[in-house]
């Protein structure tokens, strides 16, 4: 067996040598009200096992009924992964004895998924396009949750007993399987997170998924292969179950290559079989052996009839896509006119949505940039809050703009306002009229703060007829101490010249 | 015996309409007669005598209030009935005959039974079946074998002989059954009452524990054929909760038998099926079931001669599919959410092992036998050549019927090759126990509906005769069946049924 004292060979070696074969198995829970086929509530973090009806506990005699928009979902998530829509599909049973699942047997798709077929484009951060097959798209549902006690760390092993939560037994799913995926070589790592990441943007964007890796929304098994560069045949592959952080996927694909690469150096074969994921020491351990034969005894569900696609309601299904998260940043970014570093860190931000709000409100894109990347990002920062939960409205920011070009107010005093914004003192003008902030750009006090400032300070005016028009700036700070900051910079600069004459 | 008893369920609701007896008095006279007979017979598991008799009451205080109310009365309201123990009901325990669920008690009602509390039958209990309804003989209960009211060392039939067996001995006007594979209709058949497993859908199967869905099927068990009609026409129609079930309702069945009854059979085209007579059927069934063909004809029905090739293969590909579905339905009960929970008694305390211990402790042999048959089938390598080929003859039998169907309305057979076997004759001959389903496992494998009427007897012993119908056309089985009981009823001057003996409580022990 296997186990933390796997030698492993450095990442860049192994690729010398070896090529990887990746393969995904992507789970995704639908966000539907009821669950797959019953109508229980779906969803997350109530009281353990109260949203379960006589059907999810598996009583005698309960009967399934399919959820039409579960199966809407899956189809949706079909035709964004450019997938084939069968028409005439059915669900099928896999026995198998746990008791995170109540019947003892899991309903799911087996020989036609509702989608198949299909592939998805990945781009990496340098801009770089994978193409992805897609082999299929099925619906199952998921199992309940078990939780293993008196044991180290919940682990089952040394546990006294375990509880069993049949809250999320029977929660929509749609597992998303690839074809093998070859040629990635050293990209293989940033592929499989950039893929996981493009699956779970295209969900989120679909609405079809609260699409939270870290609550299981999302969840991956990562399946890692190495042939010898002149190898025609595919190696034996392991499969990682449920790698669920982006940075996971990564790691893990990373870590089984290079041990993959060691056991395959050393002469010995690599075991086909699952692998646990364990973010503390960034490493696998050996689960059970998986061969090919695990004998589900799968046959067609006979409580159920099968589903037909028609080509009217699959098509009425086409006409509600998005536009796709790529497509859409592809646009956004022409139409924007970002530099690519402006545009990722943007998109890296995550502050795709509040730009293109702001524009679409009437600012434009270079001032949008400017808020939401600049203070904006700073104040949530300091306030430790993500920032699309400080409040800000694209209005906002497009109210404080207007005031700054209406040279109403300044760049500092806008940031104040800002501010202010966020406490919830209301809106920027309602802000600057009540606390007094707009810009002095009276003649009368400007000039006279100006000749006390000159009176002040006449070797700063000597530079100045001398030519040096930058000493002015030296004159700006008693002029704007004297304006408790509202003084506009531009009319002070003009008044220094017209008193000098210049 | 309360002359009561002796009334079929629409007499009995004649009589309860006009205020000639209350509910709570039919009631009560069928509670006396079980506690009367039912040591001896064990049709019943549970009796359920405090809510019939409140369900009664309500029933006849809504009458003498009349007006709206005892105007919006269902027709069979007040009437009692039984309830086979595979169908989980509120407030009564299900047990499915099996040491598995013992005790248990179903938090929902079966849509059939929600459906009975609307239309306020009294629910008498709940009655004996083989275990998880698998057998043809009810010796495979683990709460005792029932016997047949007609001789009492010989099976009533299975599953359903609780049921059979009550509405025989009137303990019961009606019951409801379910047939996978003929447990309402073969048990009818040697109990010499009718029983009608419906078109697959037409029933809502929710709260019916699964044997083999794709072939079970909630139906009417009762002495004549017109209170089959009225039962069937209250449990039917389509139930949100069942996928398989039929969009509408079957209609115009208690017409159908309305009309039967009346005698007029002219046109109408009866197939008598030669595979399904001949080898294997004993003679005195053969003789009865040709009896009644003579009668059909002289009632100016065209009586064809249709064949149906595939139908050998029937047995064999039932035999593969229920035990496949068997095993899969049943793997729910594993002593961790409900029923039977047993602890090994040494080693481990692994998960695996409860479950184990539980199944091997909580089903009887011949539950095991289909399990572990069915679990053999669907293996990889071996799901084409079993469950595959199994499925194909279904295919094949279902084309058997549509040929069938082109020549004739109705097709006919003895509903069970032999009169009822004597208690313990097949104990060690699975097969031949199995071999008693020939006639009525065909109409299982393709949807198609049959009823079974008591068509005399042979050696003092019932014999049924089957009809089956196309898909959706169950109103046919209505009106061939109530026309042969009345051809039959006035041969004979009197019906089937009350001809049975007296039940000789004392000479069997009566069971604690």
């Amino acid at each position: 067996m296997s186990n933390y004292t796997d030698e492993l060979v450095d990442f860049d070696t192994a690729l010398d040598r070896y090529d990887p074969v990746l393969g995904f198995e992507v789970h995704v829970e639908l966000n539907t009200k009821t669950k797959m086929f019953s109508d229980a509530p779906n969803a997350f973090g109530d009281e353990p096992n109260t949203n379960v009806t006589p059907v999810d506990l598996g009583l005698p005699g309960v009967l399934p009924v399919v959820n039409k928009t579960a199966v809407e979902y899956s189809i949706l998530i079909g035709l964004a992964l450019n997938c084939q829509i069968a028409e005439k599909c059915g669900f099928a049973r896999k026995n198998y004895f746990y008791p995170d699942t109540p019947k003892n047997f899991q309903t799911s798709q087996y020989d036609d998924p509702i989608a198949h077929d299909g592939w998805l484009d990945i781009e990496l951060e340098d801009g770089e396009v994978f193409r992805v097959e897609i082999e299929r798209a099925h619906m199952e549902e998921d199992a309940g949750k078990l939780t293993h006690m008196g044991g180290a760390a919940g682990r089952i092993q040394g546990a006294d007993y375990s509880l069993v939560d049949y809250n999320r037994a029977g929660v929509p799913l749609v597992e998303i399987v690839t074809k093998p995926i070859v040629g990635a070589g050293k990209r293989a790592p940033e592929l499989a997170r950039a893929y996981v990441a493009a699956i779970r943007e295209i969900v989120k964007n679909l609405g079809v998924s609260d699409a939270k890796m870290e609550r299981g929304n999302v969840r991956c098994d990562a399946n890692v292969s190495l042939m010898p560069k002149d190898a025609d045949k595919f190696g034996t592959r392991t499969e990682t179950k449920n790698v669920n952080s982006l940075r996971a996927v990564e790691h893990a694909v990373r870590f089984e290559i290079e041990r993959h690469a060691a056991v395959l150096d050393s002469g010995a074969k690599i075991v086909q079989e699952t692998r646990h994921w364990h973010e503390d020491t960034r490493s696998t351990t050996s689960g059970r052996p998986k061969s090919d034969a695990d004998d589900y005894r799968y046959f067609p569900e006979p409580d159920l009839v099968p589903i037909v696609t028609t080509a009217e309601w699959v098509e009425e299904l086409r006409s509600r896509l998005p536009e796709p998260p790529a497509e859409r940043r592809k646009r956004l970014k022409a139409e924007w006119g970002y530099a690519d570093k402006e545009f990722r860190d943007v998109v890296n931000a995550g502050v795709l949505d509040e730009i293109e709000a702001t524009v679409a409100a009437g600012a434009s894109a270079a001032v949008a940039r400017k808020w939401w990347m600049g203070e904006i990002a700073r104040l949530a920062k300091a306030a430790d809050k993500e920032i699309a939960d400080l409040g800000v409205t694209p209005q906002t920011i497009v109210e404080l703009n207007s005031l700054i070009e209406g040279k109403k107010i300044n760049d500092k005093i806008a940031r104040q306002v800002l501010e202010f914004v966020i406490a919830g003192e209301g809106t920027p003008s309602e802000i600057v009229e009540k606390r007094g902030l707009a810009v002095v750009n009276d003649d009368d006090a400007l000039g006279k703060a100006v000749d006390e400032a000159m009176a002040a300070m006449p070797d700063v005016v000597e530079k100045i007829k001398g030519g040096k028009m930058q000493a002015i700036g030296a004159l700006m700070g008693p002029v704007m101490k004297a304006t408790r900051g509202q003084a506009d910079a531009g009319r002070v600069r003009e008044i220094v010249m017209e008193k000098l004459g210049l | 015996m309360n002359e009561l008893i002796k009334l079929s369920a629409t007499e009995l609701a004649a009589k309860l309409r006009a205020g000639e007896v209350t509910s709570v008095e039919a009631v009560q006279a069928h509670l006396d007669r079980i506690a009367e007979v039912d040591g001896t017979l064990n049709a019943f598991l549970h009796v359920n005598a405090k809510e019939a008799l409140a369900v009664a009451a309500e029933v006849d205080a809504i009458r003498a209030a009349g007006g709206a109310g005892a105007e919006a009365l269902h027709p069979l309201a007040g009437v009692p009935i039984a309830i086979k123990d595979l169908i989980v009901t509120k407030g009564q325990p299900t047990t499915a005959a099996s040491k598995m669920l013992e005790g248990w008690m179903s938090p929902y009602d079966a849509t059939v039974i929600e459906k009975i509390r609307a239309a306020k039958l009294p629910m008498l209990g709940k009655t004996n079946l083989d275990e998880f309804a698998m057998g043809s003989s009810t010796e495979h209960s683990a709460y005792g074998v029932t016997r047949n009211p007609w001789d009492l060392n010989r099976i009533p039939g299975g599953s359903g002989g609780g049921s059979a067996a009550a509405v025989a001995s009137f303990e019961a006007p009606l019951a409801l059954g379910t047939d996978t594979g003929g447990s309402i209709r073969q048990p009818g058949a040697v109990t010499g009452t009718v029983g009608v497993k419906p078109t697959y859908g037409a029933v809502s199967r929710y709260g019916a524990i699964a044997m083999a869905s794709s072939l079970d099927q909630i139906g009417p068990v009762s002495r004549t054929v017109l209170d089959s009609a009225y039962l069937q026409e209250l449990i039917g129609g389509h139930d949100p909760k069942d996928s398989t079930s039929l969009p509408n309702a079957l209609e115009g069945l208690v017409a159908a038998a309305e009309s039967g009854a009346a005698g007029d059979l002219e046109g109408l085209r009866i197939g008598v099926i030669k595979e399904l007579t001949g080898e294997g059927y004993q003679e005195g069934v053969q003789a009865r079931f040709n009896e009644s063909l003579e009668l059909l004809k002289a009632a100016g029905a065209e009586i064809v001669e249709v064949s149906c090739p595939n139908f050998k293969y029937a047995l064999g590909a039932y035999y593969l599919i229920m035990p496949s579905e068997v095993s899969s339905n049943l793997a729910k009960f594993d002593g961790v959410r409900y029923g039977k929970r047993v602890l090994p008694e040494d080693g481990p305390m692994t998960i695996e092992r409860v479950m184990g211990a539980t199944r091997a402790a909580g089903f009887g042999d011949e539950v095991k036998r289909r399990i572990i048959l069915g679990t053999y089938a669907l293996s990889a390598g071996y799901y084409d050549a079993y469950y595959g080929s199994a499925q194909k003859v279904r295919t094949l039998i279902q084309r058997d019927f549509a040929a069938a169907f082109e020549q004739a309305d109705v097709l006919v057979s003895p509903t069970a090759p032999t009169v009822a076997f004597e208690l313990g004759a097949n104990d060690n001959d699975p097969l031949a126990m199995y071999l008693n389903d020939v006639a009525t496992i065909p109409a299982n494998l393709a949807g198609v509906p049959g009823i079974t009427v008591p068509g005399g007897l042979s050696e003092n012993l019932p014999v049924g005769i089957q009809f089956l119908a196309p898909a959706y056309e169950d109103a046919r089985l209505y009106r061939a069946g109530a026309a042969l009981e009345a051809l039959l009823e006035k041969q004979w001057g009197h019906s089937l049924i009350s001809q049975a003996p007296a039940i000789d409580t004392a000479s069997i022990a009566q069971e604690a």
